[in-house]
């Protein structure tokens, strides 16, 4: 049959497919992109609107309340989770992307001069508390947009990639058809492309997620201390907003607690996508 | 053994050296005149002006080459001087730091001890209780997927609004004069229990998580295999399993510190606990440059300790370090 031989040839695409984790995972963060796409049609108002009176609890007009002022929260958070997703997504990828080049290298010349020397600056940049250079990077830069806040973010998010990958790298390396490949005198570019990423595409995935999520929770702790994007919207400002205007104290929960529910939610929604698929490449862990 | 340590210390200088070396561009290099946009702030002040421009250009020492400044600045850091907060005045930031940091550590030292056991012990329960495991997992990928802000304020709102059991401001009552009275201490620990509880909480789900998959992993590895066919009881072979996971458990200690202590500076501001976090976002707030400077390099200065404190007990957990240093074992 057609379809027998079709999940036969990706039989990892159809064990991630059947993880009922990923299933779970999946669903959680189609809903969220759904949120962020649709959420905005679904209310007559803009981020800045006055929606109504203020201090209201969620209803039936108003699915995540009012803020103090009488804006409709869930409009902000569904824009806010717009430029939150595209911040994960740019930051994530150059994070993985720059862990991965250096993890390649660093591992292909594992023990030479050229792999001390990444590592040597891997292990500078890991130990440097991440959150602290973030601040001082942000406060650099006077205007920051989406994409200048997602690249100070990847800036600080790439080392432990790099560590990552580069112990991949050494494990493969030394595999005969890396060596075939290198008495053919084949370039290292294609080496590693060919033979030692491809190789680890998984890997790569998996750590691309925890990228992508990691890098969108230090982007929203810039933006709640109030080192985000300085023009546009964003998750971590109306979580700011809410916390500046003490709506905890007030008790306006829907407003202080609910923006971050969503955000938590689109974290958690990845990490059961990384575990199921952490179960579906290493059947040891499938077991239980 | 000597050597391992020596290793990792080389790094840590190097480390440290960058991290001076970025600290002192923070107000050099930072756009828009950082130093005169300050001047221009305290001309209204009487004398304000001259009192700054003479600590500026003395703490600065403006007028010299880069390289004189950046040699004179580390020579004023081995003195022990960080030069003159500017927004709590003529105090030393210095001082500043001194009390503050002793909030930062009350906080993080019992949060990330406390979590990392119970968290072991927990992961290593559910990796055993496939009952356990199911009730358990969803509440620890929730935790470990929290931002450490967000989940303060939840904590603060359930505690310290909706029940009320706790203050959410402050290290200590504001009518308490700080000292080694009972009353100091009781309204210290009262306010001290919410922002660890959320220290705790938050990393409670990563540790629990990898411990559980360490099991897993453990219980399936041939040694196991071999010993259940021996006949070796259970217990014999989680505890073997459990031993084999604290490892990298405690390496992935090492890996997090940076990030632990990230969450502790947002914990602080939620709570408005005046640790070490606390106090930076007020200095960027107030553009307090010598403040920034201060706080950052103490920061560092606190993850570099922890993380060599993580690697001496690496060193005692696991006898093949020693051994591979040493040239015991080749």
């Amino acid at each position: 049959m057609a379809t027998g031989a079709f999940w036969k040839k990706h039989e990892n695409l159809y064990f991630a497919l059947t993880n009922p984790k990923v299933i779970i995972g999946l669903s959680l963060f189609l809903l969220m992109i759904l949120l962020a796409i649709l959420g905005p049609m679904l209310t007559p108002y803009q981020y800045d609107d006055f929606a109504g009176a203020g201090y209201q609890p969620p209803s039936r007009e108003h699915f995540f309340g009012t803020t103090i002022m009488g804006k409709d929260v869930f409009t902000r958070v569904a824009l806010g989770l717009r430029s939150t997703i595209l911040v994960g997504f740019i930051a994530g990828t150059v994070a993985t992307l720059i862990g991965c080049i250096i993890g390649f290298l660093a591992g292909y010349y594992g023990g030479k001069f050229i792999d001390e020397l990444l590592m040597m600056g891997t292990n500078i940049f890991l130990v440097i508390p991440s959150l602290a250079l973030l601040i001082i990077l942000s406060a650099y830069l006077q205007y920051r947009g989406i994409v200048v806040m997602s690249l100070i973010v990847a800036i600080t998010a790439w080392p432990w990639t790099a560590r990552a990958v580069r112990s991949q790298t050494l494990s493969i390396k030394n595999q005969e058809y890396v060596n075939l490949s290198r008495i053919s005198a084949l370039n290292l570019f294609r080496i590693l492309k060919e033979d030692i990423a491809a190789n680890m595409f998984s890997y790569v995935f998996m750590v691309y997620i925890l990228q992508f999520s990691g890098t969108i929770l230090a982007a929203v702790g810039l933006e709640f201390i109030g080192l985000g994007p300085t023009e546009g919207i964003s998750l971590g400002l109306v979580i700011k907003n809410a916390f500046d205007w003490n709506a905890i104290q007030l008790g306006l929960w829907w407003w202080a607690i609910l923006p971050g529910l969503v955000l938590t939610t689109l974290v958690v929604a990845l990490y059961f996508i990384n575990t199921g698929l952490d179960q579906v490449f290493n059947p040891r862990l499938r077991e239980l | 053994m000597g050597k391992y340590l020596s290793k990792k210390l080389i790094i840590y200088l190097i480390t440290f050296f960058v991290a001076v070396t970025i600290d002192w561009a923070i107000p050099r290099f930072m756009p828009g005149e950082p130093i005169g946009m300050l001047l221009a702030r305290f001309q209204g002040m009487e004398g304000g002006r001259e009192i700054l421009e003479s600590q500026f250009v003395q703490a600065f020492g403006l007028d010299q080459p880069l390289i004189e400044q950046y040699f004179s600045f580390w020579k004023s850091l081995f003195s022990g001087d960080l030069g003159i907060s500017i927004y709590a005045f003529p105090k030393p930031v210095m001082t500043i730091i001194r009390e503050a940091i002793i909030f930062d550590i009350v906080i993080l030292v019992p949060a990330i001890l406390l979590s990392w056991v119970v968290g072991n012990k927990l992961g290593a329960y559910s990796g055993i209780n496939k009952k356990a495991d199911n009730l358990m997992m969803p509440f620890f990928y929730f935790l470990t997927s929290s931002p450490y802000f967000w989940f303060a304020m939840v904590i603060a709102f359930v505690f310290g609004v909706r029940i009320g059991w706790f203050p959410i401001n402050s290290a200590y009552g504001s009518t308490i004069r700080p000292g080694l009275t009972l009353s100091f201490i009781l309204s210290f620990l009262h306010h001290w229990f919410l922002p660890f509880l959320t220290m705790f909480l938050v990393q409670l789900g990563g540790w629990a998580i990898g411990m559980r998959n360490m099991i897993l992993y453990e219980r399936s590895a041939n040694y196991a295999r071999y010993m259940e066919s021996l006949g070796a009881s259970d217990r014999l072979i989680r505890s073997y399993g459990f031993r084999n996971g604290v490892l990298p458990q405690v390496t992935g200690l090492a890996l997090r510190l940076s990030g632990i202590i990230g969450g502790a500076l947002m914990t602080q501001i939620v709570f408005a606990y005046p640790g070490l976090g606390f106090i930076m976002l007020r200095a960027i707030m107030n553009h307090d440059y010598f403040l920034i400077q201060g706080t950052f390099l103490f920061i560092v200065i606190l993850v570099l300790v922890a993380n060599f404190l993580v690697d001496i007990a690496y060193m005692v957990i696991d006898p093949r370090v020693r051994y591979s240093y040493s040239g015991e074992v080749s």
